[in-house]
C-alpha cells in the first residue's frame, strides 16, 4: 500500500462530504457532511504521518525517544481531532434544537440569519 | 563707524515697541499714555542711531561692508542648483537719508498723535501699529536681500491695512483699509514676478559669483543679463513700487486712505509706505538705467500721475482729500525724475516733500481738531483762532507750491531741470514730453494748495461740524472748540515748518552757505551736480505764482466766481469731482461686469460642474459599487459555502498550474 491510495481517499471523502455540506437542505445531513470532510483530513493526517515522518527519523545520530515521540506525533494529532469534533458536534447539535425551537424548521434554505 | 548691531538697532527699537506695548501693556494697562511714551521713546532713539549713520557713511565710498548673514540654504553649497537666500544690511548714503526722513517724520507724528489721539479708546493699539509701521518701512529701507526687502515691503502692506482701517467699525474705514490693501496687491504681483524672474535666471548670476537676490549683486549683474531681461524685472518692480505710491492706474487707494486717522495719513503721506515705491526704484536704479524702455515707462507714468492727480485736487472739497491728491502728485514728480535719469533729484524731493506734506497733513488734523469737520466748505477765518497752524501750513503750502526760499523751490525746479536737460539719453522726446506736463502741474498745484489755504483759514468762519448735514459728517463725537492746538500738537509742527524752510538749503544750496558745501545731497550720494537752472526757475516760479493769484482772485478777493468756472466747464468739472469715474470703472465695469459677471461666472461654473462633479462621481461609484455587491450577502450559508469552496479551487489550480 502506497500513500496516494490513503490521498485519494481521502480526497473522495472531503468531496463528498463537501457535497453533501453544500447541498443538502436538512441541517442534520449537513452537519453529518461535515463529520466526513473531518474524517477526510484525519485520514489524510494519520496516513501522512505514517508514511512521510519514518523518513524524517532516520536523521543520522538522532535519539531514539525522539524518533519514537515524531512516529507518534500524527496519531495523537487524529485523537485529538476526533474529541474536537465530538464537541463540536455537540455544539451544533444544540444549535440545531435551539434553531428549531425559535423557527419551527431545520432546513438551512429557510434561514438566513447572517443578512442581518 | 556704527557697529552692525547699532544698525539692527535702528529696526529692532520700534520693533521692540510694538512687542511691548501688544504683548505687555495693551494685556495689561489697556489704553495708556505710557503707550505713547514707549513710542516716542523708540523713535527718539532710532533717529539717534541714524544720525550715528548718517554720519558713518558721509564721506564713505559706497555702502558700508556688513557681511550678509545666511538665513536659508537649499541644495548643497556650489552645487548646480543650490540657492542660498541671506539677509543683511546694506548701509549706504540713499538709506541713510531715507533713515533721517523716516525716524525724523515718524518722531514728529508720533509726538503729535499724543494730543490728536488723547482720550482714544484704543490708544495703546494705535501707538503699537505705528511702531510696527515704522520698523516695517527702516526694514525695508535697510534690506540688502531683495526677498528681505519685500518682506518688510509686504509688512509695510499689512501694517498700512491696519492703520488705515484702525476704526475698524466704521463701515467706509473696512472698506478703504482693504481697498489699499487689495489696489497694492495688484502691484505686488508684479514685484513677485520680478523676483521670480530673477530666480529664473540665477544661473547667470551663479555663473559671475553672484547672488541673485543680493541689491549690489543685481546692480553688477544689470550689464551682463542683457536689456530683454531687465526690461522685464524692471517693469515688474515699478508694478510694485506704483501700486505703493499710488501711481496711475493704481492710484485709487491713496485718496480713500483718508479714513485712517489723520497722524496715519501723515506718515503714510510723508515718509512710510508711499516713499517705499520711490525708494525702490531709487535704489535698483542701476537696474532700470540698462532699459530704455522700463526708463520711459516710469518717466510718462510719473509724468502723467503728477498732472492727473493734481487736476482732481482741484475740486475736493475735503481737505485731506486734496492733500491726497497732492501726494499722488508729487509722487509723479519723484517718478518723473527717476525716469529722465536723475535718481539724485528724485531723492532730493522725497526728502523735502516728506517735511512739508507732513506738515500739511498735521495742520489738516489740527483744523479737524478745532472744527471737528474735514469739508472745507465748513471752515475759513481760521487764521485768527489758530495762528501756529496757519503760519506753518502756509509755510508748507508756499513750499508745496515752489515758491523761493523754501524747501520745495529748490526740489521741484530741480525736478524741472532734470527732466528738461533729459539726462538720459534714450528718452529724448519722452523727457521733453514730461517736462511740459511737470510744468503744468505746477500751475495746478500752487492753486489747489491756495485753495486749501483761502478755504480754510481766510475769510469768515463758515460753522464747522455744527452746521454740517448729518449725513456728511465723519461717525463720532465732534465739536467746534476755535482754539490753537495744544503744545504737542503744534511743536511737532513747528519743527516740521523749520525743515520745509531749511531743507532745501540745507541739502542743496547753490553755494557754499553757512559751512555747507554747494550741491551737498548730490555730493552724499555721489552723483554729479546740475546747477540751478534760473531761467527755468524764474518761470516755474511764475507759473506757480499765477496759481496762487488765481486761487487768491477766486477765494480771497472773490472777484472771479468758481461758480461761474464750474458752469463754464460742466462736464470737465463733473469728470473731475467723480474722479475721472476710475472708481466707477474699477469697482463698478471690471470688479462687477468682468469678474463676477464674467470670469468669475466661469470658474463657479467649472466649480460646480467639474470640480464638484468628479467629487460627486467617486462617492455615487462608491455608493452604487457597494449596492450592487450587497447583493451577494444573501444570509444562504451554502451558497457562502460554494464561494469559499470556488474561491479555494481557484487558488488551488492557479498554485499548481504555476508550478
Amino acid at each position: 500500500m502506497d500513500l496516494e491510495r490513503y490521498l485519494l481517499l481521502s480526497a473522495v471523502l472531503f468531496v463528498i462530504g463537501m457535497y453533501g455540506a453544500l447541498s443538502r437542505r436538512n441541517i442534520i445531513t449537513v452537519l453529518m457532511s461535515i463529520e466526513i470532510m473531518f474524517n477526510a483530513v484525519i485520514l489524510a493526517l494519520v496516513a501522512m504521518s505514517r508514511f512521510i515522518t519514518p523518513a524524517a527519523a532516520r536523521v543520522p545520530g538522532a535519539d531514539p525517544a525522539d524518533v519514537a515521540h515524531w512516529l507518534l506525533t500524527g496519531q495523537t494529532l487524529a485523537v485529538f481531532i476526533v474529541v474536537v469534533a465530538a464537541a463540536e458536534v455537540a455544539l451544533g447539535l444544540a444549535l440545531v434544537i435551539s434553531l428549531f425551537r425559535h423557527k419551527d424548521t431545520v432546513d438551512v434554505t429557510e434561514v438566513n440569519l447572517l443578512r442581518h | 563707524m556704527i557697529t552692525e548691531a547699532a544698525a539692527w538697532g535702528i529696526i529692532g527699537l520700534p520693533l521692540a515697541s510694538f512687542v511691548l506695548i501688544s504683548f505687555v501693556i495693551r494685556p495689561l494697562l489697556g489704553a495708556t499714555r505710557l503707550s505713547g511714551y514707549v513710542t516716542v521713546a523708540a523713535m527718539a532713539g532710532s533717529l539717534a542711531l541714524s544720525v550715528w549713520a548718517l554720519g558713518s557713511v558721509t564721506g564713505e565710498e559706497g555702502a558700508i561692508g556688513f557681511e550678509s548673514h545666511s538665513w536659508l540654504t537649499i541644495g548643497a553649497p556650489g552645487g548646480g542648483l543650490s540657492f542660498d537666500l541671506q539677509i543683511g544690511i546694506l548701509l549706504d548714503s540713499l538709506t541713510a537719508i531715507m533713515l533721517i526722513v523716516v525716524t525724523g517724520v515718524s518722531l514728529m507724528v508720533q509726538v503729535y498723535s499724543q494730543g490728536y489721539m488723547r482720550g482714544d479708546a484704543s490708544y495703546s493699539r494705535y501707538f503699537a501699529y505705528m511702531s510696527l509701521f515704522t520698523a516695517s518701512m527702516l526694514g525695508l529701507v535697510l534690506s540688502r536681500n531683495l526677498i528681505q526687502l519685500f518682506a518688510f515691503w509686504e509688512l509695510v502692506g499689512l501694517s498700512s491695512y491696519l492703520l488705515i482701517g484702525f476704526w475698524h467699525d466704521r463701515p467706509a474705514a473696512a472698506a478703504a483699509a482693504k481697498k489699499a490693501f487689495l489696489v497694492t496687491r495688484i502691484g505686488d504681483f508684479g514685484f513677485l514676478l520680478a523676483l521670480l524672474y530673477i530666480f529664473y535666471n540665477r544661473g547667470t548670476f551663479a555663473a559671475n559669483g553672484l547672488n541673485p537676490f543680493d541689491i549690489p549683486d543685481i546692480h553688477v549683474a544689470a550689464g551682463i543679463l542683457g536689456t530683454g531681461v531687465v526690461t522685464w524685472i524692471a517693469v515688474g518692480l515699478f508694478a510694485g513700487a506704483m501700486g505703493k505710491s499710488a501711481q496711475f492706474p493704481l492710484h485709487t487707494w491713496l485718496p480713500d486712505a483718508m479714513e485712517g486717522p489723520t497722524p496715519v495719513s501723515s506718515l503714510i503721506h510723508a515718509a512710510t509706505m508711499v516713499a517705499a515705491g520711490v525708494f525702490l526704484v531709487a535704489r535698483m536704479f542701476p537696474l532700470f538705467e540698462h532699459s530704455a524702455v522700463a526708463m520711459n515707462i516710469v518717466a510718462i507714468i510719473g509724468g502723467f500721475t503728477a498732472i492727473f492727480a493734481a487736476s482732481m485736487a482741484l475740486v475736493s472739497n475735503d481737505i485731506k482729500r486734496v492733500l491726497a491728491y497732492s501726494t499722488v502728485s508729487q509722487l509723479g514728480y519723484m517718478m518723473l525724475a527717476l525716469g529722465v535719469g536723475a535718481p539724485v533729484v528724485a531723492m532730493f524731493h522725497l526728502f523735502t516733500h516728506a517735511f512739508f506734506k507732513c506738515l500739511l497733513f498735521l495742520g489738516a488734523g489740527s483744523v479737524n481738531h478745532a472744527t471737528g469737520t474735514f469739508d472745507m466748505r465748513y471752515m475759513g477765518g481760521l487764521r485768527k483762532a489758530m495762528p501756529i497752524t496757519y503760519v506753518t501750513t502756509l509755510i508748507a503750502g508756499l513750499s508745496l507750491a515752489g515758491i523761493l526760499p523754501l524747501a520745495g523751490f529748490w526740489s521741484k525746479e530741480a525736478v524741472l531741470a532734470a527732466a528738461l536737460n533729459g539726462e538720459h539719453a534714450a528718452s529724448g522726446g519722452v523727457s521733453a514730453l514730461v517736462f511740459w506736463m511737470a510744468l503744468a502741474a505746477v500751475l495746478i498745484t500752487s492753486f489747489y494748495i491756495f485753495r486749501l489755504i483761502f478755504m480754510t483759514f481766510h475769510g469768515e468762519f463758515r460753522g464747522g461740524v455744527d452746521v454740517q448735514p448729518e449725513v456728511e459728517r465723519s461717525p463720532g463725537e465732534h465739536h467746534v472748540h476755535l482754539a490753537e492746538s495744544p503744545l504737542v500738537m503744534w511743536l511737532p509742527m513747528a519743527v516740521l515748518a523749520l525743515a520745509a524752510v531749511g531743507a532745501g538749503f540745507l541739502a542743496n544750496p547753490t553755494f557754499n552757505f553757512v559751512g555747507i558745501p554747494a550741491h551737498a545731497f548730490s555730493e552724499f550720494l555721489h552723483e554729479e551736480a546740475g546747477d540751478v537752472n534760473w531761467v527755468l526757475a524764474v518761470a516755474s516760479t511764475v507759473v506757480a505764482l499765477g496759481g496762487i493769484l488765481l486761487a487768491a482772485l477766486m477765494y480771497q478777493t472773490k472777484q472771479v466766481s468758481p461758480k461761474d468756472w464750474v458752469r463754464a466747464t460742466g462736464p470737465v468739472y463733473r469728470i473731475l469731482s467723480q474722479r475721472y469715474y476710475m472708481d466707477q470703472l474699477y469697482e463698478g465695469f471690471i470688479v462687477r461686469r468682468v469678474l463676477y459677471g464674467g470670469l468669475f461666472r466661469i470658474t463657479a461654473w467649472f466649480d460646480e460642474r467639474v470640480v464638484d462633479g468628479l467629487v460627486d462621481l467617486a462617492g455615487w461609484s462608491a455608493r452604487s459599487s457597494g449596492r450592487a455587491l450587497s447583493m451577494l450577502q444573501t444570509g444562504q450559508i451554502q451558497a457562502y459555502g460554494a464561494g469559499i469552496s470556488v474561491g479555494v479551487i481557484a487558488i488551488l489550480v492557479a498554485y499548481l498550474t504555476q508550478q
